[in-house]
């Protein structure tokens, strides 16, 4: 079919669907605008979870000094500090560590509109950040923003099984995430139970001293599970039975594997989370004793419901990251994935075993022993599917003809993370060892190089597909520079706090200086903080790339990267019902260098009749 | 051998510590081995529009390979983890030396049995965040919490167990070396969880004799309930000025103090046993 007649096609389509502003806009049922608003939704939230770091990375290299462009937080979180305070606080470090590191850059900051910090308003501040980067940020990003764009596209079908109830998705996740941001403004300030909740802590208000804030937390969340809820049940129909005629099961790109599974997981997972979260809800404000020991509680069921679904959730938030970087490394290896059911399969074998590791969260919680042992093994069996998707993503670079473009270098950038924080897992797995490291920096070290790491995933996805999503191209140099920073930043910031942990340093402390066997390791406090503002500031180039990208960046063709899955097929952006034609499907997604043509890629649904010509290798 | 992980002065951790090397040693070889071939694949297989990729959907061997052998290394590791574990957390070694310790926003509670050798009983001897024991002797320890989880950790001692209001749970420590040891809280506990932390005095005989017998003078220890109840009211005030001496420390955040103070005066109210359901 012929570019001009495509384009005339998907006008004279578009004509008869014309909408107006809001429902095109704002209450869209259109699968691809959906996916869009979940984009820019949690593009947003990444700033907020961001800049929470900074202000918490600040208080751990400097502690109790002020905290730059804070003054305008409001007491009791805060309190101001004159510049003369504000550099009397960096001195009084030196009488912990001397010579203090980064002192002059702490006092030539902090006296910039600075603020004390106030150790309950550190805790919100961690809790939060953990909160909106898990489930406001990487969440809506993946699953909500590519989840939706992808699913019809690549599976060639006009739009989702249920438009409605993706469109109220959408507008139910609205709500949860201005209730999370208000708590902050309401009296006691926001959570401050860290994102895991731990009764009874979280169970009673007297004992943390945040009320409304954290009826809030708990409210949104559940507001969040439901619209969740409905983009599973979505995209577990859709994938079912919209699929093109042609497109088995195995001819499915991996990365709607992963939304697939990851779907299923969700809808499996939720309802846990919201009989715990119900049950918190009402020992919180009704009095019941469902975590409370006083009334015939136990504190350690809010633990096993909350890790029930809370290692599930760890997946949930991988395996879309996972799949896209096997889609990306494919198309840019000019290379069929390796080993495609092996992928597939290790996939769904991550998502079953994902049910029977809780425990490994909950070692030293004082649950048997013997479980203990019983949860260490499952767990050292988990680490097996993902030993084989790394052998197989590097199986696939292997006698590729690779092209170092800016989503290739994400996807590597994922896959080089993912191999380290998958190998610090194991020692988290190993009981004895989890005694010492468990709740300290290196669990913060080993869960941010997988779960922070996935925003490599986010980016190559981002990078990857914008070119569908708003029909133009991203800057490929700032991509690049933007990839540079970010990697090496990362790095510097996350690799570190292996040293603090296997020191002893425990998480959610907001003062380190507190505790003397901590002192000779503050310079790496000082290091990583230095790294994290590096690695923020780093974003400024994405930013920059993105907005300037969706404004006059240049206009994508159909298929700018040779990419063989549907959605390439279809115009960038594609008009409303995706395909002129439903597409049929002949062959599997990864076609690519294949001896029947000469080109080094086969699109999905190219029929190959008898003209077609076996290319000279 | 390396020497990342703190100083160890307890008869279990260095077998801890050996898992914990055993793993980096695998875990460095997979990291080598796994970046070295991306990196030699990246540069060997960079593009080159003279040659086409390997067509291939992959290799049964290979996916056999790599996942028979990460298996029998997770299975290996796994098994030897599994005697440590036991060694520590299941097996409880014979002692007389007992100590309850009870979390409480934001301090340890650290009740000693006195010579009787029962909690609950009048010559019990209760103190805030200063743990006696004597060194080379297994220490065992009955672990709860007034309000909410905390974690008594001892890096030194390789020691870390959360503490559950409603429940006590046993565990059991023992300390080589004698010295000062810091053991904070490891769990959220509160905005003062940052702070929180005793410290483990480890005592030769002769020091943990000469506390022991100040605490408990020999001459009184005949179990008069005059006497003891005495030596109850004499350590409960040297319990109250121990609090004093340990506020200055929490100056630096005031929340805490309020706190503390708040804590300091509910001790007279709460008698040394506190009630713990199993």
């Amino acid at each position: 079919m012929s570019e001009a007649g495509a384009t005339a096609a998907h006008d004279a389509h578009a004509e008869h669907h014309e909408l107006g502003f809001i429902r095109t806009y704002i209450f869209s049922t259109d699968h691809k605008m959906i996916g869009r608003q979940f984009l820019f939704a949690s593009i947003l939230m990444l700033v907020v979870g961001g800049l929470l770091a900074m202000m918490m990375r600040w208080e751990l290299a400097w502690p109790e000094t002020a905290v730059p462009f804070t003054s305008w937080i409001s007491e009791p979180f805060m309190y101001p500090a004159d510049e003369d305070s504000a550099v009397g606080a960096v001195e009084d470090l030196s009488e912990f560590v001397d010579p203090y590191p980064g002192a002059n850059f702490a006092k030539s900051l902090g006296s910039v509109a600075g603020a004390h910090m106030d150790p309950a308003f550190y805790n919100s501040v961690f809790t939060m950040h953990a909160t909106i980067m898990i489930f406001f940020v990487v969440m809506p990003f993946m699953i909500g923003g590519f989840g939706n764009f992808l699913i019809p596209l690549m599976i060639g079908a006009g739009d989702m099984a249920f438009p409605v109830l993706n469109m109220l998705s959408f507008w139910t996740a609205v709500p949860a995430t201005i209730m999370i941001v208000y708590s902050f403004f309401v009296e006691g300030g926001a959570a401050a139970g860290g994102w895991t909740m731990y009764a009874t802590l979280s169970a009673d208000p007297t004992l943390s001293g945040v009320d409304t804030g954290a009826d809030l937390w708990v409210i949104s969340l559940l507001v969040l599970g439901v619209s969740s809820l409905m983009g599973a049940i979505n995209y577990i129909t859709t994938v079912v039975n919209m699929r093109a005629p042609g497109m088995t099961w195995f001819r499915l790109p991996l990365v709607i594997w992963s939304l697939f599974v990851t779907a299923i997981l969700l809808l499996l997972a939720l309802p846990v989370l919201t009989a715990a979260l119900g049950m918190l809800l009402f020992d919180r404000t009704m009095g019941t004793s469902f975590f409370m020991p006083g009334g015939g509680g136990e504190p350690i069921l809010w633990q096993h419901l909350f890790w029930f679904f809370g290692h599930p959730e760890v997946y949930v938030l991988v395996l879309p990251a996972m799949g896209v970087t096997s889609d990306i490394l494919s198309t840019f290896s000019r290379k069929p994935i390796f080993g495609y059911k092996a992928m597939a399969f290790s996939m769904i074998a991550l998502a079953f075993l994902s049910w029977i590791v809780w425990g490994h969260h909950m070692f030293v919680s004082g649950m048997n022993p013997v479980l203990g042992t019983a949860f260490m093994l499952t767990t050292m069996v988990i680490a097996v599917p993902s030993a084989i998707k790394t052998f197989n993503w590097l199986g696939t670079l292997w006698g590729g003809n690779i092209r170092f473009t800016s989503p290739m270098l994400f996807a590597l950038g994922f896959v080089s993370n993912f191999v380290i924080g998958g190998l610090s897992g194991i020692y988290m797995a190993s009981t004895p060892v989890d005694i010492f490291i468990h709740d300290t920096y290196f669990i913060v070290a080993h869960f941010h190089y997988v779960v922070a790491g996935i925003i490599f995933g986010m980016f190559a996805a981002l990078y990857y597909w914008f070119p569908k999503i708003f029909g133009r191209m991203m800057n490929e140099t700032l991509g690049k520079v933007h990839f540079a920073l970010t990697y090496i930043f990362f790095n510097c910031a996350f690799f570190p706090m292996h040293f603090l942990g296997v020191a002893g340093h425990m998480r959610r402390i907001y003062n380190p200086l507190q505790y003397e066997f901590l002192h000779d390791m503050q310079w790496w406090n000082v290091f990583i903080t230095m790294s994290a503002f590096c690695l923020g500031a780093s974003q400024l180039v994405f930013f920059t790339n993105f907005i300037w990208s969706l404004i006059a960046g240049k206009k994508a063709d159909k298929n700018p990267w040779e990419a063989n899955t549907l959605e390439w097929t279809a115009p960038s952006p594609p008009g409303h019902g995706n395909f002129e034609t439903t597409p049929t499907v002949y062959r599997g997604p990864y076609e690519y260098s294949s001896p029947l043509v000469k080109e080094d890629w086969l699109a999905q649904d190219r029929k190959l009749g008898p003209e077609a010509v076996t290319a000279s290798p | 051998m390396m020497q990342w992980l703190p100083e160890d002065v307890s008869p279990y951790g260095g077998s801890i510590d050996s898992l914990f090397y055993f793993i980096y040693y695998i875990t460095a070889a997979a990291f080598i081995l796994v970046t070295a071939l991306m990196i030699i694949f990246l540069y060997q297989y960079r593009r080159d529009d003279s040659r086409r990729a390997v067509y291939t959907h992959g290799h049964s061997g290979l996916e056999l390979v790599w996942t028979i052998i990460p298996a029998l290394v997770f299975i290996g590791l796994g098994l030897a983890s599994k005697a440590t574990w036991e060694k520590i957390k299941i097996e409880v070694p014979e002692t007389d030396v007992e100590i309850r310790i009870t979390g409480k926003q934001f301090n340890w509670e650290v009740l000693y049995p006195g010579p009787d050798g029962e909690f609950e009983t009048a010559d019990d001897y209760q103190v805030d965040n200063d743990m006696h024991v004597p060194v080379r002797t297994p220490v065992r320890v009955f672990l709860g919490s007034k309000d909410v989880i905390h974690s008594l950790f001892m890096p030194n001692l390789r020691f870390k167990q959360d503490m559950l209001p409603g429940r006590q749970i046993e565990a059991w420590f023992q300390a080589d070396k004698p010295g000062a040891y810091e053991a904070p809280c490891a769990e959220l506990c509160g905005f003062g969880h940052s702070g929180m932390k005793g410290t483990l005095y480890v005592d030769t005989p002769e020091d943990y004799a000469a506390w022991y017998d100040k605490r408990w003078p020999p001459a009184e220890t005949n179990g008069s309930d005059a006497s003891a109840a005495e030596t109850t009211e004499e350590v409960l005030a040297s319990g109250a000025v121990m609090d004093a001496e340990t506020m200055p420390e929490a100056e630096a955040e005031p929340a805490a103090t309020e706190e503390e103070a708040a804590s300091a005066e509910d001790v007279p109210a709460d008698s040394p046993a506190q009630e713990t359901t199993e």
